[in-house]
Protein backbone atom coordinates (compact mmCIF):
# COMPACT_ATOMS: atom_id res chain seq x y z
CA UNK A 1 0.00 0.00 0.00
CA UNK A 2 1.51 3.33 -0.37
CA UNK A 3 1.66 5.98 1.73
CA UNK A 4 -0.75 9.03 2.14
CA UNK A 5 1.46 11.44 4.29
CA UNK A 6 5.28 10.60 5.45
CA UNK A 7 6.56 13.02 7.70
CA UNK A 8 10.22 12.98 8.23
CA UNK A 9 12.05 14.98 11.11
CA UNK A 10 10.00 17.68 11.63
CA UNK A 11 10.85 19.61 14.44
CA UNK A 12 8.77 23.29 15.32
CA UNK A 13 9.81 26.01 17.53
CA UNK A 14 8.14 29.20 18.83
CA UNK A 15 10.57 31.34 20.22
CA UNK A 16 12.59 28.97 22.81
CA UNK A 17 9.98 26.37 22.71
CA UNK A 18 10.93 23.63 20.94
CA UNK A 19 6.90 22.01 20.53
CA UNK A 20 8.07 19.36 17.98
CA UNK A 21 11.58 17.77 18.08
CA UNK A 22 11.86 15.28 15.74
CA UNK A 23 8.23 14.03 14.52
CA UNK A 24 8.19 10.74 12.04
CA UNK A 25 4.68 9.45 10.88
CA UNK A 26 3.51 7.27 8.07
CA UNK A 27 0.27 6.91 7.05
CA UNK A 28 -0.72 4.26 4.62
CA UNK A 29 -3.88 5.30 2.00
CA UNK A 30 -7.26 4.32 3.35
CA UNK A 31 -5.87 4.45 7.07
CA UNK A 32 -6.90 5.88 10.17
CA UNK A 33 -4.10 7.20 12.66
CA UNK A 34 -5.31 8.35 16.35
CA UNK A 35 -2.79 10.87 17.98
CA UNK A 36 -3.05 10.95 21.54
CA UNK A 37 -0.83 12.74 24.02
CA UNK A 38 -1.14 15.21 27.00
CA UNK A 39 -2.14 18.97 26.54
CA UNK A 40 0.82 20.56 25.17
CA UNK A 41 2.68 17.83 23.44
CA UNK A 42 2.38 19.24 20.03
CA UNK A 43 -0.45 17.29 18.75
CA UNK A 44 -2.33 20.38 17.21
CA UNK A 45 1.42 21.84 16.02
CA UNK A 46 2.08 18.65 14.25
CA UNK A 47 -1.10 18.53 12.45
CA UNK A 48 -1.31 22.26 11.41
CA UNK A 49 2.11 21.38 9.92
CA UNK A 50 1.12 19.07 7.45
CA UNK A 51 -1.33 21.50 5.92
CA UNK A 52 1.22 24.05 6.11
CA UNK A 53 -0.79 26.31 8.59
CA UNK A 54 2.35 25.86 10.37
CA UNK A 55 5.52 26.38 8.99
CA UNK A 56 8.27 23.75 10.61
CA UNK A 57 11.88 24.50 11.02
CA UNK A 58 13.24 21.14 9.75
CA UNK A 59 12.26 18.04 8.41
CA UNK A 60 10.13 17.09 5.10
CA UNK A 61 6.17 16.62 4.85
CA UNK A 62 4.30 14.86 1.79
CA UNK A 63 1.42 13.76 1.45
CA UNK A 64 0.52 11.79 -1.47
CA UNK A 65 3.76 11.78 -2.72
CA UNK A 66 4.02 15.61 -3.10
CA UNK A 67 6.45 17.63 -0.76
CA UNK A 68 3.82 20.65 1.43
CA UNK A 69 4.80 23.79 1.21
CA UNK A 70 8.12 23.97 -0.92
CA UNK A 71 9.54 22.71 -3.76
CA UNK A 72 12.99 21.28 -4.64
CA UNK A 73 15.10 23.79 -7.08
CA UNK A 74 18.54 22.73 -8.06
CA UNK A 75 18.79 20.68 -4.82
CA UNK A 76 17.54 23.72 -2.57
CA UNK A 77 13.98 24.04 -0.80
CA UNK A 78 12.03 27.17 -2.35
CA UNK A 79 8.97 28.58 -0.51
CA UNK A 80 5.67 27.25 -3.13
CA UNK A 81 4.13 30.38 -4.71
CA UNK A 82 1.06 30.88 -3.42
CA UNK A 83 -1.36 29.10 -5.56
CA UNK A 84 0.20 26.15 -5.40
CA UNK A 85 0.28 26.08 -1.57
CA UNK A 86 -3.43 26.52 -2.13
CA UNK A 87 -4.05 23.08 -4.49
CA UNK A 88 -1.84 21.08 -2.25
CA UNK A 89 -4.53 22.38 0.97
CA UNK A 90 -7.48 21.92 -1.17
CA UNK A 91 -6.61 18.02 -1.35
CA UNK A 92 -6.16 17.85 2.73
CA UNK A 93 -9.51 18.54 5.12
CA UNK A 94 -9.28 20.01 8.48
CA UNK A 95 -11.60 19.46 11.08
CA UNK A 96 -10.80 22.20 14.36
CA UNK A 97 -11.98 21.53 17.72
CA UNK A 98 -13.68 24.68 17.59
CA UNK A 99 -15.70 23.95 14.82
CA UNK A 100 -14.91 27.60 13.05
CA UNK A 101 -17.71 27.46 10.28
CA UNK A 102 -18.19 31.01 8.78
CA UNK A 103 -20.85 32.61 11.20
CA UNK A 104 -22.24 34.89 8.17
CA UNK A 105 -23.43 32.16 6.63
CA UNK A 106 -25.73 29.11 6.52
CA UNK A 107 -24.87 25.59 6.59
CA UNK A 108 -25.27 25.17 3.17
CA UNK A 109 -23.48 27.81 2.07
CA UNK A 110 -20.16 27.20 4.49
CA UNK A 111 -20.83 23.60 2.92
CA UNK A 112 -20.68 25.44 -0.69
CA UNK A 113 -17.91 28.39 -0.04
CA UNK A 114 -15.11 26.10 -0.82
CA UNK A 115 -16.10 24.35 -4.59
CA UNK A 116 -17.57 27.96 -5.63
CA UNK A 117 -14.98 30.96 -4.35
CA UNK A 118 -11.63 28.19 -4.42
CA UNK A 119 -12.48 25.54 -7.31
CA UNK A 120 -14.99 28.12 -9.50
CA UNK A 121 -18.01 25.93 -9.05
CA UNK A 122 -21.33 26.75 -10.37
CA UNK A 123 -23.34 27.87 -7.65
CA UNK A 124 -26.40 25.97 -8.38
CA UNK A 125 -24.24 22.48 -8.83
CA UNK A 126 -22.06 23.45 -5.87
CA UNK A 127 -25.60 23.53 -3.73
CA UNK A 128 -26.50 20.36 -4.95
CA UNK A 129 -23.25 18.91 -4.19
CA UNK A 130 -23.66 20.35 -0.34
CA UNK A 131 -26.77 19.32 0.35
CA UNK A 132 -25.82 16.08 -0.84
CA UNK A 133 -22.88 16.26 1.62
CA UNK A 134 -25.34 17.60 4.53
CA UNK A 135 -27.82 14.80 3.89
CA UNK A 136 -24.36 12.36 4.29
CA UNK A 137 -23.80 13.96 7.40
CA UNK A 138 -27.71 13.64 8.66
CA UNK A 139 -28.26 17.09 8.24
CA UNK A 140 -30.46 17.88 5.68
CA UNK A 141 -33.64 19.40 7.58
CA UNK A 142 -30.54 21.75 8.99
CA UNK A 143 -29.29 23.42 5.54
CA UNK A 144 -30.50 26.83 6.00
CA UNK A 145 -30.06 27.25 9.42
CA UNK A 146 -26.88 29.69 10.68
CA UNK A 147 -24.20 28.37 12.84
CA UNK A 148 -25.86 30.31 15.61
CA UNK A 149 -28.70 28.11 15.69
CA UNK A 150 -27.04 24.58 15.41
CA UNK A 151 -25.86 22.64 18.43
CA UNK A 152 -22.34 21.80 18.95
CA UNK A 153 -22.25 18.63 17.00
CA UNK A 154 -24.68 19.36 14.56
CA UNK A 155 -21.69 22.47 14.44
CA UNK A 156 -18.95 20.05 13.80
CA UNK A 157 -21.05 17.94 11.93
CA UNK A 158 -21.05 20.65 8.80
CA UNK A 159 -17.76 21.66 9.71
CA UNK A 160 -16.79 18.08 8.80
CA UNK A 161 -19.25 18.31 5.39
CA UNK A 162 -17.41 21.85 4.09
CA UNK A 163 -13.89 20.09 5.01
CA UNK A 164 -15.27 16.59 2.29
CA UNK A 165 -16.83 19.53 -0.34
CA UNK A 166 -13.15 19.61 -1.19
CA UNK A 167 -12.81 16.16 -2.30
CA UNK A 168 -9.75 15.57 -0.03
CA UNK A 169 -7.51 12.30 -0.10
CA UNK A 170 -6.89 13.35 3.39
CA UNK A 171 -8.57 14.43 6.25
CA UNK A 172 -6.97 15.75 9.73
CA UNK A 173 -9.76 15.93 12.91
CA UNK A 174 -8.01 17.83 16.09
CA UNK A 175 -10.28 17.31 18.37
CA UNK A 176 -13.04 17.29 16.86
CA UNK A 177 -15.15 15.99 20.08
CA UNK A 178 -13.55 17.78 22.78
CA UNK A 179 -15.36 21.02 22.98
CA UNK A 180 -18.66 18.86 22.72
CA UNK A 181 -21.17 17.80 25.35
CA UNK A 182 -21.01 14.31 26.50
CA UNK A 183 -24.04 13.84 24.65
CA UNK A 184 -23.21 14.97 21.18
CA UNK A 185 -19.99 13.27 21.01
CA UNK A 186 -21.19 10.10 19.81
CA UNK A 187 -23.00 11.57 16.27
CA UNK A 188 -20.43 13.09 15.54
CA UNK A 189 -17.96 10.15 15.66
CA UNK A 190 -20.11 8.11 14.12
CA UNK A 191 -19.58 10.37 10.99
CA UNK A 192 -16.05 9.98 11.33
CA UNK A 193 -16.29 6.23 11.51
CA UNK A 194 -18.70 6.09 8.51
CA UNK A 195 -16.22 8.19 6.80
CA UNK A 196 -13.04 5.59 7.69
CA UNK A 197 -15.61 2.39 6.53
CA UNK A 198 -15.59 4.75 3.35
CA UNK A 199 -11.57 4.38 2.74
CA UNK A 200 -10.99 7.80 3.86
CA UNK A 201 -7.30 8.14 4.98
CA UNK A 202 -7.34 10.18 8.37
CA UNK A 203 -5.33 11.78 10.84
CA UNK A 204 -7.19 12.23 14.03
CA UNK A 205 -5.97 14.26 17.26
CA UNK A 206 -8.49 12.46 20.07
CA UNK A 207 -8.89 11.91 23.32
CA UNK A 208 -11.10 9.19 22.72
CA UNK A 209 -10.04 6.45 23.50
CA UNK A 210 -12.61 3.55 22.66
CA UNK A 211 -13.22 5.60 19.52
CA UNK A 212 -9.53 5.19 18.76
CA UNK A 213 -9.59 1.21 19.70
CA UNK A 214 -12.63 0.55 18.33
CA UNK A 215 -12.03 2.53 14.43
CA UNK A 216 -7.79 3.66 14.49
CA UNK A 217 -5.56 1.14 12.30
CA UNK A 218 -2.60 2.42 14.58
CA UNK A 219 -2.05 4.48 17.23
CA UNK A 220 0.58 7.16 18.08
CA UNK A 221 1.19 8.32 21.52
CA UNK A 222 3.20 11.92 21.96
CA UNK A 223 4.70 13.72 24.97
CA UNK A 224 6.60 16.86 24.39
CA UNK A 225 7.16 17.17 21.28
CA UNK A 226 8.34 13.37 20.37
CA UNK A 227 6.46 10.22 19.80
CA UNK A 228 7.12 8.00 22.60
CA UNK A 229 5.29 5.02 21.58
CA UNK A 230 3.39 3.74 18.61
CA UNK A 231 1.65 0.31 17.37
CA UNK A 232 -1.89 -1.48 17.33
CA UNK A 233 -4.76 0.76 19.15
CA UNK A 234 -5.11 -2.66 21.43
CA UNK A 235 -2.22 -3.24 21.77
CA UNK A 236 -0.92 0.06 22.94
CA UNK A 237 -3.94 0.61 25.30
CA UNK A 238 -4.10 -3.11 26.58
CA UNK A 239 0.17 -3.25 27.62
CA UNK A 240 1.84 0.60 27.00
CA UNK A 241 5.69 -0.03 26.87
CA UNK A 242 6.60 3.66 27.98
CA UNK A 243 5.96 4.71 31.68
CA UNK A 244 4.81 7.72 30.19
CA UNK A 245 2.23 6.35 27.89
CA UNK A 246 1.18 4.19 31.33
CA UNK A 247 1.08 7.64 33.27
CA UNK A 248 -1.06 9.35 30.56
CA UNK A 249 -3.66 6.21 30.23
CA UNK A 250 -4.12 5.44 33.62
CA UNK A 251 -5.37 9.25 33.74
CA UNK A 252 -7.38 9.52 30.37
CA UNK A 253 -8.84 5.64 30.65
CA UNK B 1 -72.86 29.24 56.75
CA UNK B 2 -70.53 26.45 55.87
CA UNK B 3 -67.92 26.42 52.76
CA UNK B 4 -67.05 22.84 52.56
CA UNK B 5 -69.30 21.99 50.01
CA UNK B 6 -68.73 24.80 47.83
CA UNK B 7 -66.75 23.85 44.39
CA UNK B 8 -63.35 25.99 44.57
CA UNK B 9 -63.63 28.98 43.08
CA UNK B 10 -61.14 28.71 40.58
CA UNK B 11 -61.46 25.26 38.43
CA UNK B 12 -59.06 22.73 39.64
CA UNK B 13 -57.32 20.38 36.64
CA UNK B 14 -59.27 17.74 36.03
CA UNK B 15 -58.13 14.49 35.76
CA UNK B 16 -59.08 14.41 31.63
CA UNK B 17 -55.60 15.36 29.07
CA UNK B 18 -53.24 17.51 30.93
CA UNK B 19 -53.42 20.02 27.65
CA UNK B 20 -55.14 22.87 27.45
CA UNK B 21 -57.05 22.05 31.01
CA UNK B 22 -55.12 24.73 32.80
CA UNK B 23 -56.21 28.27 34.05
CA UNK B 24 -54.97 30.90 31.72
CA UNK B 25 -51.88 31.63 33.49
CA UNK B 26 -50.63 34.70 31.11
CA UNK B 27 -48.86 38.02 33.11
CA UNK B 28 -50.79 41.12 32.93
CA UNK B 29 -49.50 42.20 36.24
CA UNK B 30 -49.99 46.15 36.78
CA UNK B 31 -46.78 48.40 38.27
CA UNK B 32 -47.47 49.85 41.56
CA UNK B 33 -47.44 53.65 41.11
CA UNK B 34 -44.44 55.79 40.58
CA UNK B 35 -45.32 59.14 41.13
CA UNK B 36 -41.79 60.40 41.00
CA UNK B 37 -41.91 59.18 37.37
CA UNK B 38 -45.06 60.51 36.66
CA UNK B 39 -44.01 64.39 38.03
CA UNK B 40 -40.82 64.19 36.01
CA UNK B 41 -42.50 62.90 32.41
CA UNK B 42 -44.80 66.28 33.80
CA UNK B 43 -42.07 68.32 34.07
CA UNK B 44 -39.77 67.35 31.45
CA UNK B 45 -43.68 67.41 28.94
CA UNK B 46 -44.04 71.21 29.85
CA UNK B 47 -40.43 72.32 29.59
CA UNK B 48 -40.88 70.74 25.58
CA UNK B 49 -43.98 72.60 25.04
CA UNK B 50 -43.00 76.03 26.63
CA UNK B 51 -39.88 75.87 24.56
CA UNK B 52 -41.44 74.79 21.36
CA UNK B 53 -43.77 77.58 21.85
CA UNK B 54 -41.02 80.20 22.39
CA UNK B 55 -39.05 78.99 19.66
CA UNK B 56 -42.58 78.84 17.21
CA UNK B 57 -44.41 82.38 17.96
CA UNK B 58 -40.85 84.03 18.66
CA UNK B 59 -40.89 87.10 16.46
CA UNK B 60 -37.62 87.07 16.17
CA UNK B 61 -36.70 84.25 14.49
CA UNK B 62 -38.76 85.13 11.34
CA UNK B 63 -39.94 82.02 10.27
CA UNK B 64 -41.48 83.47 7.09
CA UNK B 65 -37.68 83.89 6.20
CA UNK B 66 -36.59 80.40 6.64
CA UNK B 67 -39.56 79.20 4.97
CA UNK B 68 -38.80 81.33 1.71
CA UNK B 69 -35.25 80.06 1.85
CA UNK B 70 -35.80 76.76 2.95
CA UNK B 71 -35.59 75.53 -0.96
CA UNK B 72 -34.07 78.67 -2.24
CA UNK B 73 -31.87 77.33 -5.56
CA UNK B 74 -28.49 78.70 -3.70
CA UNK B 75 -29.43 76.75 -0.69
CA UNK B 76 -30.04 73.75 -3.28
CA UNK B 77 -27.23 74.15 -4.70
CA UNK B 78 -24.94 74.41 -1.20
CA UNK B 79 -26.79 71.36 -0.58
CA UNK B 80 -26.01 69.46 -3.25
CA UNK B 81 -22.33 69.94 -3.06
CA UNK B 82 -22.69 68.96 0.80
CA UNK B 83 -23.92 65.73 0.06
CA UNK B 84 -21.21 65.34 -3.17
CA UNK B 85 -18.52 66.42 -0.74
CA UNK B 86 -19.96 63.60 2.28
CA UNK B 87 -20.38 60.94 0.07
CA UNK B 88 -17.63 61.27 -2.47
CA UNK B 89 -15.10 61.47 0.57
CA UNK B 90 -16.45 59.14 2.53
CA UNK B 91 -16.44 56.15 -0.43
CA UNK B 92 -12.95 57.02 -0.95
CA UNK B 93 -12.15 57.15 2.63
CA UNK B 94 -13.51 53.91 3.35
CA UNK B 95 -11.54 51.78 0.05
CA UNK B 96 -8.05 54.15 1.19
CA UNK B 97 -9.07 52.97 4.96
CA UNK B 98 -9.26 49.00 4.05
CA UNK B 99 -6.30 49.63 2.47
CA UNK B 100 -4.16 50.84 5.23
CA UNK B 101 -5.90 48.82 7.43
CA UNK B 102 -4.57 45.80 5.58
CA UNK B 103 -1.07 47.18 4.94
CA UNK B 104 -1.04 47.69 8.58
CA UNK B 105 -1.44 44.12 9.68
CA UNK B 106 0.34 42.69 5.94
CA UNK B 107 3.67 40.57 6.78
CA UNK B 108 5.97 43.24 4.86
CA UNK B 109 7.73 46.06 7.10
CA UNK B 110 7.50 48.62 4.75
CA UNK B 111 3.60 48.01 4.14
CA UNK B 112 3.08 48.40 7.96
CA UNK B 113 5.36 51.20 7.94
CA UNK B 114 3.59 53.35 5.55
CA UNK B 115 0.53 52.88 6.72
CA UNK B 116 1.52 53.43 10.61
CA UNK B 117 3.35 57.06 8.78
CA UNK B 118 0.15 58.06 6.83
CA UNK B 119 -2.33 57.40 9.74
CA UNK B 120 0.21 59.39 12.14
CA UNK B 121 0.25 62.43 10.24
CA UNK B 122 -3.10 63.07 8.85
CA UNK B 123 -4.75 62.29 12.12
CA UNK B 124 -1.91 64.14 13.65
CA UNK B 125 -2.70 67.17 11.93
CA UNK B 126 -5.61 69.94 11.69
CA UNK B 127 -8.21 68.63 8.63
CA UNK B 128 -8.46 72.79 8.72
CA UNK B 129 -4.36 72.82 8.07
CA UNK B 130 -5.10 69.97 5.53
CA UNK B 131 -7.85 72.29 3.54
CA UNK B 132 -5.60 75.02 3.02
CA UNK B 133 -2.52 72.95 1.91
CA UNK B 134 -4.16 71.30 -0.74
CA UNK B 135 -5.51 74.48 -1.83
CA UNK B 136 -2.19 75.98 -2.12
CA UNK B 137 -0.22 72.81 -3.49
CA UNK B 138 0.19 75.09 -6.54
CA UNK B 139 2.91 77.04 -4.36
CA UNK B 140 4.94 74.50 -3.53
CA UNK B 141 4.69 71.77 -6.93
CA UNK B 142 3.96 74.55 -9.48
CA UNK B 143 3.19 72.26 -11.76
CA UNK B 144 2.02 68.15 -12.63
CA UNK B 145 4.24 66.42 -15.19
CA UNK B 146 3.52 62.95 -16.45
CA UNK B 147 7.45 61.56 -17.63
CA UNK B 148 10.17 59.76 -15.69
CA UNK B 149 10.63 60.95 -12.55
CA UNK B 150 13.41 62.74 -10.31
CA UNK B 151 13.88 65.40 -13.31
CA UNK B 152 13.50 62.67 -16.30
CA UNK B 153 12.19 63.74 -19.52
CA UNK B 154 8.60 64.35 -19.59
CA UNK B 155 5.96 64.07 -21.62
CA UNK B 156 3.05 66.50 -20.79
CA UNK B 157 2.64 68.64 -17.75
CA UNK B 158 -0.65 71.00 -16.58
CA UNK B 159 -0.20 73.56 -14.07
CA UNK B 160 -1.46 72.55 -10.82
CA UNK B 161 -3.83 75.22 -10.03
CA UNK B 162 -5.86 74.18 -13.08
CA UNK B 163 -5.90 70.85 -11.22
CA UNK B 164 -6.83 71.57 -7.82
CA UNK B 165 -9.58 73.71 -7.98
CA UNK B 166 -11.67 74.52 -4.55
CA UNK B 167 -14.07 71.31 -4.65
CA UNK B 168 -10.67 69.19 -6.05
CA UNK B 169 -8.80 70.36 -3.30
CA UNK B 170 -11.66 70.24 -0.43
CA UNK B 171 -12.01 66.26 -1.67
CA UNK B 172 -8.68 65.62 -1.35
CA UNK B 173 -8.35 67.15 1.69
CA UNK B 174 -11.48 65.25 3.37
CA UNK B 175 -10.82 62.01 1.89
CA UNK B 176 -7.28 61.20 2.89
CA UNK B 177 -8.19 62.98 6.12
CA UNK B 178 -10.86 60.54 6.53
CA UNK B 179 -9.33 57.52 5.27
CA UNK B 180 -6.48 57.83 7.91
CA UNK B 181 -8.96 57.90 10.52
CA UNK B 182 -11.31 54.58 8.39
CA UNK B 183 -8.21 52.46 8.19
CA UNK B 184 -8.38 52.32 12.28
CA UNK B 185 -11.82 51.47 12.69
CA UNK B 186 -11.13 48.91 9.83
CA UNK B 187 -8.33 47.46 11.75
CA UNK B 188 -10.21 46.94 15.02
CA UNK B 189 -12.71 45.08 13.15
CA UNK B 190 -10.17 42.96 11.49
CA UNK B 191 -8.86 42.11 14.96
CA UNK B 192 -12.08 41.22 15.95
CA UNK B 193 -12.78 38.55 13.86
CA UNK B 194 -11.61 35.15 15.47
CA UNK B 195 -8.07 33.80 13.69
CA UNK B 196 -9.54 30.70 13.30
CA UNK B 197 -11.83 32.02 10.72
CA UNK B 198 -9.26 32.82 8.57
CA UNK B 199 -7.37 29.24 9.59
CA UNK B 200 -10.37 27.79 8.50
CA UNK B 201 -10.54 29.18 5.04
CA UNK B 202 -6.86 29.03 4.56
CA UNK B 203 -7.42 25.20 5.09
CA UNK B 204 -10.00 25.03 2.41
CA UNK B 205 -7.22 26.14 -0.38
CA UNK B 206 -8.39 29.90 -0.42
CA UNK B 207 -5.76 32.24 -1.14
CA UNK B 208 -5.16 35.26 0.83
CA UNK B 209 -6.87 37.59 -1.02
CA UNK B 210 -10.10 35.66 -0.87
CA UNK B 211 -9.37 34.85 2.57
CA UNK B 212 -9.86 38.73 3.27
CA UNK B 213 -12.61 39.27 0.92
CA UNK B 214 -14.92 36.46 1.42
CA UNK B 215 -14.41 35.84 5.26
CA UNK B 216 -12.56 38.18 7.40
CA UNK B 217 -13.85 41.65 5.84
CA UNK B 218 -17.84 40.22 5.78
CA UNK B 219 -17.45 39.52 9.63
CA UNK B 220 -15.21 42.63 10.55
CA UNK B 221 -17.95 44.40 8.82
CA UNK B 222 -20.37 44.00 11.84
CA UNK B 223 -17.81 45.96 13.89
CA UNK B 224 -17.18 48.53 11.44
CA UNK B 225 -20.17 49.63 10.05
CA UNK B 226 -21.24 51.60 13.47
CA UNK B 227 -18.55 53.73 13.88
CA UNK B 228 -18.22 54.68 9.78
CA UNK B 229 -22.16 55.72 10.22
CA UNK B 230 -21.07 57.78 13.55
CA UNK B 231 -17.97 59.04 10.93
CA UNK B 232 -20.73 59.77 8.07
CA UNK B 233 -22.87 61.97 10.12
CA UNK B 234 -19.94 64.01 11.52
CA UNK B 235 -18.65 63.90 7.61
CA UNK B 236 -21.78 65.74 6.72
CA UNK B 237 -20.42 68.60 9.23
CA UNK B 238 -16.88 68.83 9.16
CA UNK B 239 -17.72 69.29 5.04
CA UNK B 240 -18.39 72.73 5.99
CA UNK B 241 -15.15 73.44 6.74
CA UNK B 242 -14.74 73.85 3.40
CA UNK B 243 -15.18 77.28 3.60
CA UNK B 244 -11.91 78.32 3.99
CA UNK B 245 -10.57 77.47 0.34
CA UNK B 246 -14.31 78.83 -1.63
CA UNK B 247 -15.77 75.66 -1.09
CA UNK B 248 -19.83 75.93 -1.84
CA UNK B 249 -20.97 74.16 0.83
CA UNK B 250 -24.74 74.26 2.52
CA UNK B 251 -22.72 76.11 5.36
CA UNK B 252 -21.24 78.15 3.34
CA UNK B 253 -23.60 79.53 0.89
CA UNK B 254 -26.21 79.97 3.82
CA UNK B 255 -23.27 83.02 5.44
CA UNK B 256 -23.18 84.16 2.09
CA UNK B 257 -26.80 85.08 1.85
CA UNK B 258 -26.95 86.32 5.57
CA UNK B 259 -24.10 88.68 4.75
CA UNK B 260 -26.41 89.98 2.24
CA UNK B 261 -29.99 90.15 3.92
CA UNK B 262 -28.52 90.03 7.61
CA UNK B 263 -31.06 87.26 7.91
CA UNK B 264 -28.16 85.37 10.32
CA UNK B 265 -30.27 83.02 12.38
CA UNK B 266 -33.33 82.27 9.57
CA UNK B 267 -30.35 81.42 7.60
CA UNK B 268 -28.23 79.32 10.04
CA UNK B 269 -31.90 77.40 10.59
CA UNK B 270 -32.60 76.72 6.88
CA UNK B 271 -28.64 75.29 7.20
CA UNK B 272 -29.80 73.02 10.45
CA UNK B 273 -32.83 71.68 9.40
CA UNK B 274 -31.14 70.37 6.15
CA UNK B 275 -28.54 68.84 8.32
CA UNK B 276 -31.32 67.00 10.18
CA UNK B 277 -32.69 66.05 7.01
CA UNK B 278 -29.30 64.50 6.05
CA UNK B 279 -28.36 63.13 9.49
CA UNK B 280 -31.62 61.35 9.51
CA UNK B 281 -31.57 59.49 6.16
CA UNK B 282 -28.10 59.17 6.91
CA UNK B 283 -29.04 56.95 10.49
CA UNK B 284 -31.56 55.10 8.70
CA UNK B 285 -29.47 53.54 6.10
CA UNK B 286 -27.34 53.09 8.64
CA UNK B 287 -29.35 50.65 10.76
CA UNK B 288 -30.41 48.93 7.26
CA UNK B 289 -26.90 48.44 6.57
CA UNK B 290 -26.08 47.33 10.27
CA UNK B 291 -28.99 44.83 9.56
CA UNK B 292 -27.55 43.23 6.49
CA UNK B 293 -24.02 42.57 8.53
CA UNK B 294 -25.09 40.96 11.14
CA UNK B 295 -26.68 37.42 9.06
CA UNK B 296 -26.40 34.71 11.14
CA UNK B 297 -25.44 36.36 14.80
CA UNK B 298 -29.09 36.26 15.43
CA UNK B 299 -29.62 39.98 17.29
CA UNK B 300 -30.65 41.79 14.73
CA UNK B 301 -34.13 43.29 15.75
CA UNK B 302 -36.07 44.58 12.25
CA UNK B 303 -36.26 48.06 11.33
CA UNK B 304 -39.21 49.26 11.24
CA UNK B 305 -39.01 48.14 15.30
CA UNK B 306 -36.30 49.16 16.26
CA UNK B 307 -36.70 52.90 14.61
CA UNK B 308 -40.29 52.75 16.13
CA UNK B 309 -39.19 51.85 19.17
CA UNK B 310 -36.34 54.43 19.55
CA UNK B 311 -37.56 57.69 18.06
CA UNK B 312 -41.50 57.78 18.68
CA UNK B 313 -42.30 55.61 22.38
CA UNK B 314 -38.72 54.83 23.71
CA UNK B 315 -40.58 51.17 25.73
CA UNK B 316 -39.05 48.58 27.82
CA UNK B 317 -39.95 45.59 25.48
CA UNK B 318 -37.73 42.82 27.02
CA UNK B 319 -39.83 39.94 26.52
CA UNK B 320 -39.62 40.95 22.32
CA UNK B 321 -36.10 40.67 22.05
CA UNK B 322 -34.52 36.65 21.04
N1 LIG C 1 1.42 30.12 17.94
C1 LIG C 1 2.07 29.71 19.05
N2 LIG C 1 2.97 30.52 19.64
C2 LIG C 1 3.64 30.12 20.74
N3 LIG C 1 3.47 28.93 21.33
C3 LIG C 1 2.59 28.07 20.79
C4 LIG C 1 1.84 28.42 19.63
N4 LIG C 1 1.05 27.37 19.32
C5 LIG C 1 1.28 26.42 20.24
N5 LIG C 1 2.21 26.84 21.12
C6 LIG C 1 2.75 26.05 22.23
O1 LIG C 1 3.18 24.82 21.72
C7 LIG C 1 2.93 23.78 22.64
C8 LIG C 1 2.20 22.66 21.95
O2 LIG C 1 0.92 23.15 21.57
P1 LIG C 1 -0.14 22.22 20.85
O3 LIG C 1 -1.34 23.06 20.65
O4 LIG C 1 0.46 21.61 19.66
O5 LIG C 1 -0.41 21.11 21.94
P2 LIG C 1 -1.51 19.97 21.94
O6 LIG C 1 -0.79 18.68 22.10
O7 LIG C 1 -2.39 20.13 20.78
O8 LIG C 1 -2.30 20.26 23.28
P3 LIG C 1 -3.87 20.22 23.57
O9 LIG C 1 -4.22 18.81 23.90
O10 LIG C 1 -4.03 21.11 24.76
O11 LIG C 1 -4.58 20.74 22.36
C9 LIG C 1 2.16 24.39 23.80
O12 LIG C 1 3.05 24.58 24.87
C10 LIG C 1 1.69 25.70 23.25
O13 LIG C 1 1.65 26.65 24.27
MG1 LIG D 1 -4.41 20.73 20.48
Amino acid sequence: MSAMVEAVGVRKTFGDLEVLRGIDMTVATGQVVCVVGPSGSGKSTFLRCINHLEEPQAGRIRVDGELIGYEEVGGRLRVLPEARLCRQRQSIGMVFQRFHLFPHRSAVENVMEGPVTVKGRRRERAREEALALLDRVGLADRAHHYPAQLSGGQQQRVAIARALAMAPKLMLFDEPTSALDPELVGEVLQVIKDLAADGMTMIVVTHEMGFAREVGDHLVFMDDGVIVEQGPPRDVLRSPRHDRTRAFLSKVL
Amino acid sequence: MSSTNLPPATAAPTGRGAEGEHEDLTIRATHPPRPGRWLAALVAGLALVWVGWSIAVNPNLHWDVVVDYQFDAVVLQGLWVTIQLTVISMVLGVLIGVVAALMQISDSRILRTAALAYVWFFRGTPLLVQLIFWFNLGLIFPEFSLGIPFDGPKLASWSTNAIITGFVAALLGLTINEGAYMSEIVRAGLKSVDPGQQEAAESLGMPHRKVMLRVVLPQAMRVIVPPTGNQFISMLKTTSLVSVIAGADLLTVSQRIYLTNFEVIALLIVASIWYLVLTTVASIGQHFIERRFSRGYGTSVPLDRRIGSNLLFRRRRSADRP
